[in-house]
């Protein structure tokens, strides 16, 4: 069974975390997944950088400029996440855009990933549509789930056509935005989760995008089965040792 | 072999749609929808009516007497430079505009890179009383100022970049992330034959009226129906696409597309993406991308802002793959002088992205009865400060 699959039948307010590998130093890919691991969250996204994340907010830009700039790369990635399973047990999934995938070569990527032990992929630039027609073997061949992304305005045929294809959970975008830029939820978004909620699909919702604080981590697993948190986490790191993420965890668990 | 889009919106290998979710509803309505308003009887006579009455169409095609003896065949210029506001890029913007009208869109979104297409966005959103933002990098509002007072002017929102190269490919970034923000009131006007499709079709077509009106000015002048040459410069490509459009599947048309090689193509300053790009995906469109083995894509140089982009319009990754397209690259020093000799030849100031186009009569030799049009696509009121301190003409 996929790590993703086990940590959604035996947990409940479920906690993802964003970062992009090689911030806010090259070494630090392993030491903030052990760190988290630690704190007691239940999956982990590692952000493999970009320079043109045109679904990302200002705050995950600065730091995959600033990952890329400390050389941080496909292949650097994957080296530092060789034997990582020793190690990190719950699940991983690789979030990045398309074209460095694509130079990699997809087939040779996800063949890397399920060496590693990654157990899926978000690609937000790889629509459903091109992956069905393309990609959805090689997925599938290496035991990766691709995790789908909706939003307020996706209908609900579309979100139909979505559940249908994905696997282990469908990423919730909250509202109409870049990664990063909400505080708390307003009606409009609570409206949408219950909407979701109530359309009973068959694969779980996490919810991401603008989810940054205890508030907005309850209101979402109120309505979903969590949430994921990226740039918050990131502006955390940008001010405090990684020793003390376990205190940023235990926050927004509200602890 | 065609080289018109097909129906999953690829030109061969290049284009599509690689777009994240939020942006799937706009493009989705606009795929299903731009090619019915755009064959509407309304629409047309709109469009065409502005063509005529706003923008001053047909432009002329001006036989190049001086310069046609200087390099001894026969030059037409395509006088896109006579467009208001001084480029081919108000005939995309005035169809989309109306375009937008259609979709009941209530504010516009635009990237500029020299500023020809944002002037052009912001003089429709003018004329039609629309909300109007534009996105330009930095570097770019820096060297192209005269442009940046006259979007100012016309009463939109010139919002500065500064991320990345903080020239058009970051405007583009922002752009697209604006209306990821704002999906429901906001179209998006992009400037060139670039973006996921429909854009680059879309784009295209409203600029086939350049090659629609050399099609009939060379029946009346050289009663031929088609050019031997169509020379234009290549920066995202919409210009070339223009000119282009009608002559695409006449293989006995010459179609020659000039990039910008900066400070030449070994210096690791230059914008020649079909000789130093490779497959990829920019701006939702898979196409020729310079971009670095890992995949990021990399900071193009040119002197001119216009051509100052990373990748190119897919079709035109098409044209270049399969050769249909000749591909020339000219350096900077090489366009300046061009665009000097072109001045004081026949009394015309290009843009310094046209003045590419110009430098292929010293690279390429073309028979004496060779008829070749120039697609002149904007004048160079703009690039004065670059051309008198490049000449030091003060």
């Amino acid at each position: 069974m996929n790590r993703i699959d086990k940590t959604f039948k035996k947990s409940k307010k479920i906690l993802s975390v964003y970062f992009s590998a090689g911030y806010p130093r090259i070494g630090d890919t392993i030491p903030i997944l052990k760190k988290l691991q630690e704190s007691g969250v239940d999956m982990i996204e590692i952000g493999l950088p970009f320079s043109d994340p045109l679904a990302d907010g200002s705050v995950i830009q600065k730091s995959s400029t600033i990952a890329l700039k400390n050389g941080m790369t496909s292949m650097k990635l994957f080296e530092q996440l060789e034997g990582v399973r020793e190690e990190i047990e719950i699940p991983l999934i690789i979030m990045g855009y398309f074209n460095p995938i694509m130079q990699f070569g997809v087939e040779k990527f996800c063949e890397k990933c399920k060496q590693i032990g990654i157990d899926g992929l978000i690609i937000p630039d790889l629509p459903m549509e091109i992956y069905n027609r393309s990609y959805k073997s090689i997925f599938e061949k290496n035991d990766l789930y691709k995790i789908f992304l909706i939003t307020p305005q996706t209908s609900n045929e579309r979100i139909n056509l979505i559940d249908k294809i994905s696997k282990g959970f469908i990423y919730m975008v909250s509202s109409a935005s870049v990664t990063g830029t909400k505080r708390k939820f307003g009606d409009e978004q609570i409206k949408y989760f219950k909407r979701i909620k109530k359309m009973r699909l068959q694969n779980p919702t996490l919810v991401g995008f603008g989810v940054s604080n205890s508030e907005t981590f309850k209101s979402t697993c109120e309505n979903s089965k969590g949430a994921i948190i990226g740039s918050a986490f990131i502006k955390f790191l940008e001010q405090n040792h990684l020793k003390n993420i376990n205190l940023f965890v235990s926050k927004i668990r509200g602890k | 072999m065609n080289y018109n889009i097909d129906q999953n919106g690829y030109y061969g290998d290049f284009g599509g749609a690689y777009i994240p979710e939020m942006l799937y509803p706009n493009i989705s309505e606009l795929k299903q929808k731009y090619i019915s308003i755009m064959n509407d009887v309304n629409f047309k006579k709109e469009f065409d009516e502005l063509l005529k009455e706003y923008v001053g169409r047909p432009t002329p095609l001006y036989f190049a007497k001086r310069l046609s003896k200087k390099y001894n065949t026969k030059i037409y210029l395509k006088r896109e430079d006579l467009c208001h506001t001084g480029a081919h890029k108000i005939n995309n913007t005035i169809g989309q505009i109306l375009l937008a009208k259609h979709l009941k869109k209530k504010r516009i979104i635009a990237e500029t890179g020299a500023g020809q297409h944002g002037v052009a966005t912001a003089t429709v959103c003018a004329l039609m009383g629309i909300k109007c933002v534009v996105y330009m990098g930095d570097i770019d509002i820096k060297r192209q100022s005269p442009n940046v007072a006259r979007m100012k002017m016309l009463g939109a929102e010139v919002k500065s970049v500064k991320s990345g190269s903080k020239t058009l490919k970051d405007a583009t970034n922002e752009a697209i992330r604006d209306w990821i923000n704002n999906p429901l009131n906001t179209h998006y006007i992009i400037g060139s034959v670039v973006g996921p499709h429909p854009y680059p079709d879309m784009v295209a077509r409203f600029q086939s009226v350049i090659s629609k009106e050399i099609t009939e000015q060379l029946l009346e002048k050289e009663n031929k129906s088609k050019p031997n040459h169509i020379i234009a410069c290549v920066g995202g490509g919409s210009n070339a696409a223009g000119a282009y459009y009608n002559f695409l599947n006449d293989k006995n048309v010459n179609l020659i597309a000039v990039e910008a090689a900066g400070k030449g193509i070994d210096t690791g300053e230059s914008a020649a993406t079909s000789v130093l790009g490779k497959d990829g995906i920019i701006h939702g469109s898979k196409t020729l991308l310079m971009q670095t083995s890992d995949g990021q894509i990399t900071e193009p140089y040119s002197i001119s802002a216009g051509l100052d982009y990373p990748g190119v319009g897919p079709m035109h990754s098409h044209l270049y793959r399969t050769g249909r397209a000749e591909f020339i690259s000219i350096t900077d020093d090489s366009a300046m002088q061009a665009g000097l000799n072109l001045t004081q030849l026949e009394g015309i100031i290009p843009a310094i992205e046209t003045s590419h186009a110009f430098a292929v009569f010293e690279n390429r030799k073309f028979k004496t009865d060779d008829i070749v049009v120039v697609n002149l696509s904007g004048r160079g009121d703009k690039d004065l400060d670059t051309f008198i301190n490049y000449f030091k003409l003060k």
